[in-house]
Parts: structure tokens; sequence; C-alpha cells
């Protein structure tokens, strides 16, 4: 074959290949979405269905690691003495109310550091200089503030709410296009008009940011919360399996956080969607 | 910023006058001009266009008169002949549709600012929202529309709170041809309807005639008035057969040659730089 035609075959080739691969392309377009779904479906079954096979031939050690099967098989009592539920809602409450005792301060504080610089200059400098401490350091000084109580379990959470808030609130309102406070100005907004139709509005999608965030740290602070000081909770479920190496006890507890995780965070969607109905589908 | 008594009984027919108005930006290592001694008085109900190269201080000219800058040196009367009425509204270069209201609640803003009743702000939405054809999308969000269906809102939002003075930056630059073409004869429609003194900035020769009385040529760096231009054409007007007149053609070539003359200083004066 001389150089030529080897050219050309090498053309032809490439050709005829891309021809496949738009063909291959086209028909998966059709059963996209149900192969989508499905594989969703199947890959974390997959590995629960390892998991069970590993353990029952020996190769993941059970005592450490327990079985599908195993904290199923307890799971269900804990379901139906009631246990699970009551140290879910012992939970759950302490997340709400922390939840709720942050983010309400954070928002308020939070707009009053966007719109006004004096506020924010002088609040500025307090709130870098303790965001950074990790809000688990601080804990043992609420417990001897708080004592032992609920208060210092709300109060964790609330704090680390609070800044995630905060900051995303201040952020939120800086961060509005200066073309709506020109359109605001022009048409003579007075400065309570200002806040409820462009400030507060603007400032939505970044409060909603720092909510997720802040659910998320608040679920983080659960657990360590219920370390100390508990007789209930999840987070205590968890620490007393420790104790007592219970290990079926402890997943169990570990799936009903991520349980948690998952409603908090689809409640906080639902809520966005009904207060922002203005944020596209993609953003 | 502005004076509105006085103007009245030195000038009867004036809705704006400036005063060697000039604006002086500080920016780090000097002062950039952006209007220099800007005179110019604009008749009551006239429609006035302004072209100029980029940078020359059009958009600061309006921003100073809708308040939303202060001028460094010089004097702006504005005329006020009913002080319920807003003096001006201004609608903006770029989008400026509130994204968090529905269509026909950024129409009504300027009615709610003022404390117009609900029911009252809607019925004059609908009015104008059936003017630019987006009777459809009142209750629809920002983002489902295209840039054209925004621009229109901007229009119509500036419309609807019934200022005496229409401020326009450049409201269709940002559209395609048709859209602007579309755009520009429902302007004509609501405004030939309306009489309102408007201002109105745009790059295009071709629509600073079909819609203004008067073009105000600038300079670019400092910003000055170099020619203003009657467009003695008839109205009402209709854009095809406007475009098509002799009269229409030779207005062209005098503000393109004045332009012409403006942009390449400008573009010499980059290249010194």
């Amino acid at each position: 074959m001389s150089m030529a035609e080897e050219q050309i075959c090498k053309t032809f080739e490439r050709v005829i290949v891309k021809e496949e691969k738009a063909k291959v392309k086209g028909k998966s377009w059709a059963s996209k979405g149900l192969l989508l779904k499905v594989l969703a479906f199947l890959s974390p079954s997959l590995i629960l269905v390892l998991w069970e096979v590993l353990a029952g031939l020996g190769v993941i050690d059970v005592r450490l690691f327990s079985s599908p099967s195993k904290i199923f098989s307890a799971l269900i009592p804990m379901l139906y003495s009631g246990e699970l539920l009551y140290h879910t809602m012992v939970s759950t409450r302490r997340i709400v109310l922390g939840f709720l005792a942050g983010a309400a301060p954070g928002v308020i504080l939070g707009l009053s550091m966007g719109l006004f610089p004096p506020v924010r200059a002088s609040l500025m400098p307090m709130v870098a200089a303790t965001f950074p401490i990790p809000k688990l350091a601080v804990m043992p000084l609420i417990l001897i503030i708080f004592g032992l109580g609920e208060t210092s379990k709300i109060f964790t959470i609330a704090i680390g709410v609070f800044y995630l808030v905060l900051i995303n609130t201040m952020a939120g309102v800086l961060n509005i296009d200066e073309i709506y406070l020109d359109v605001a100005k022009n048409f003579g907004a007075s400065r309570f008009q200002f806040y409820t139709t462009v400030a507060l509005p603007g400032a939505l999608p970044m409060i909603f940011a720092g909510f997720k965030l802040g659910m998320g740290t608040a679920l983080l602070l659960i657990v360590a919360a219920e370390l100390s000081a508990a007789k209930a909770g999840v987070g205590w479920m968890v620490w007393r399996a420790y104790d007592m190496f219970d290990i079926e006890k402890m997943f169990v507890a570990l799936i009903t956080m991520a349980f948690l995780g998952y409603v908090f965070s689809c409640m906080l969607d639902l809520i966005e969607r009904i207060v922002i109905p203005w944020k596209s589908g993609k953003g | 910023m502005e004076e509105r008594k006085g103007l009245k009984d030195i000038y009867p027919t004036e809705a704006i006058l400036t005063e060697n108005l000039t604006k002086v930006f500080k920016v780090r290592g000097g002062n950039i001009v952006a209007l220099e001694d800007v005179n110019i008085s604009v008749k009551d109900g006239e429609f006035l266009c302004i072209v100029g190269p980029s940078g020359c201080g059009k958009t600061t000219f309006l921003r100073i008169l809708a308040g939303l800058e202060k001028q460094t040196s010089g004097r702006v009367y504005m005329r006020s002949k009913d002080p319920e009425k807003p003096l001006t509204s201004m609608v903006f270069q770029g989008d400026s549709v509130f994204p968090w209201m529905t269509v026909a609640e950024n129409v009504a803003y300027g009615l709610r600012i003022k404390g117009v009743p609900p029911k009252d702000r809607r019925e004059a939405a609908a009015r104008y929202l059936k003017l630019m054809g987006l009777s459809k999308f009142a209750d629809a969000y920002p983002y489902q529309l295209s840039g054209g269906m925004k621009q229109r809102i901007n229009v119509a939002r500036a419309f609807v709170s019934d200022p005496e003075i229409l401020l326009m930056d450049e409201p269709f630059g940002a559209l395609d041809e048709q859209n602007r073409l579309i755009l520009q004869q429902e302007l004509l429609k609501i405004w030939e309807g309306s009489g309102k003194t408007s201002l109105f900035i745009t790059h295009s020769i071709d629509e600073a005639l079909i819609l203004g009385d008067r073009v105000m040529v600038m300079t670019a760096h400092p910003g000055k008035i170099k020619a203003i231009v009657d467009v003695d054409i008839e109205r009402p007007r209709e854009i095809l057969s406007l475009r098509s007149s002799p009269g229409f053609a030779a207005l062209y070539r005098e503000i393109w040659h004045l332009l012409q003359e403006e942009v390449e200083k400008a573009k010499a004066k980059e290249l010194a730089i």
C-alpha cells in the first residue's frame, strides 16, 4: 500500500468509527433515563449483597463490620419497641431547636452586616476571629456554662449553625447586583421598601445555601453533643454501642443518622422551592 | 440634586436644562473627565437621542438626571408639572429585571413603591403588558423569558410608573435586529401616545433617527456635546418607509461623519495610552 492509499484508508476507518459511535449514542438516548435509574438502584444493592456474601464467607470480620442481615435483625426489634423512634425524636428536637436558635440570629445579623457598613465594620473582626475556632473545642466551655442539660447541647448546635448562616447571609446581601440597587433608588424606594423588595429576596438563595451548610454541621455536632452527659439520642446510641461493643446497634444508629440527614435536606429543599419559586431549576 | 422651581419662569417650554454640567471621576493615577460643560435644554415632550463613542459619558449624563450620581459642578434644572408623578424613570442598560418578582410584579414595581393598592397595580401592569405583547407571561418569572422579553419588561416598568421624564440607556442594545425593530415600533407607539419627555442613549444612528426629535452627538474624553442635529421627520413615524426616505439618508450621513471623527479620535487616544 502506498503512503497515499494508507492515508485514505486511515481516514476512511476514522469515518466509519465515528459513524458507529454516533449510532450507539443515538440508541442509548431513548433508554438513558431508565438506565440511569436502574444503575442508581443497582449499585448500592450490589454493595449490600457483596457485603453479605463476603461476611458469610468470613472474608469480612463480622465482629467489626457486621453484615446487612445482622444489622437488619437488630433494627427490627428496636423499631417495634419504639426505642429507635424515641432516640430519633430526642435528637431531632435538639437539632431543630439548635438549628432555629442559630439560624434566626444568623439571618438577622447577617442582613444587618450586609446592609450597614458600620455594623459590618464593628462586628466583622469578632466574627472573623471566632469563626475558625472548631465548635467542638468550645463544647467543654459550653458544658461548664450551661450545665449538663439540654441547653448545652442545643447551644452547641446553634453556634455551629449561626456562623455559617451569618456569613452566607452577609455575602448574599453584598453580592446583590448593583443594578438592582439603582432600580430601587431610581423609583424612590424608602429604606424599608428597599429591604423588603431587593435586599431580602436578593439574598435568599445565599441564605438557603447557609441553611443547608448549617444543617450539615448540626448533624455533625449532635454526635459530639451527645457524647457527654446525654442519656438518649442517636449520637448517644453510637457512643453507647461503642461502650457495649454492640456493632449492630452502632450501624443502626449510623443508618438512622443518614436517614435523618436525608429527611432534613429534603425538607430544606422543599421549603426553598416554596420560598424561592423564581429560582430556575438548574441553579 | 435637581432644582424643581425656577425653570418655568426662565424657559416656559423646557423640561430639562443643564448648565455647564461637569462630572469628574477620581481614579487611581488621576481624574477622568466624564462630562465637561454640557449645556442642553430639552423641550417638554421632546424625544432626544444621544449618540457618541463608548465611554463618552452618555450613561453618566443620564444617571445624573436620574439622581443616581451627583455632578462635580454645574447645574441641572428639571421641571415638575405634577408633584404626584415621579420625576424620572430610567430604563437601564443590561438586565435589570428583578429575578425574584413575576413579570407583572416587575412591571408594577414603581407603583408598589408609590403605595398604589395591589388591584390597581395589577390593572396598570396588565395594560402595559398587553401593549408589549407579554400578557401571557404576567405570572412567569424572568428566568423563563428571553432577553428580548426582559428588555420589554424594563421598558414597561419605566412607563407604568408614569414619570414626567423617561431616561433610556441603550434599552435595545443587546437585542438582535428583528427584536430591536419590533421594540422600536412598540416604543414609538407607546411614546407617541404619551408624549413624555424622553432621553434615549443608543449606539445605532438608525435608531436615533427613527425615534428622536433631535440627536445629540457627544465627544469622548472629555464628554462634551459636539453637535445637535434636528430630525425633521414627521410623526407618527413608520420605520420601514422612514428608512428609505431621502431625508433619512442625508441625516444618517451627517451624523455618521460627526461620529466617525470622534470614534477615530477615541481610537487614536487609546493607542497613544
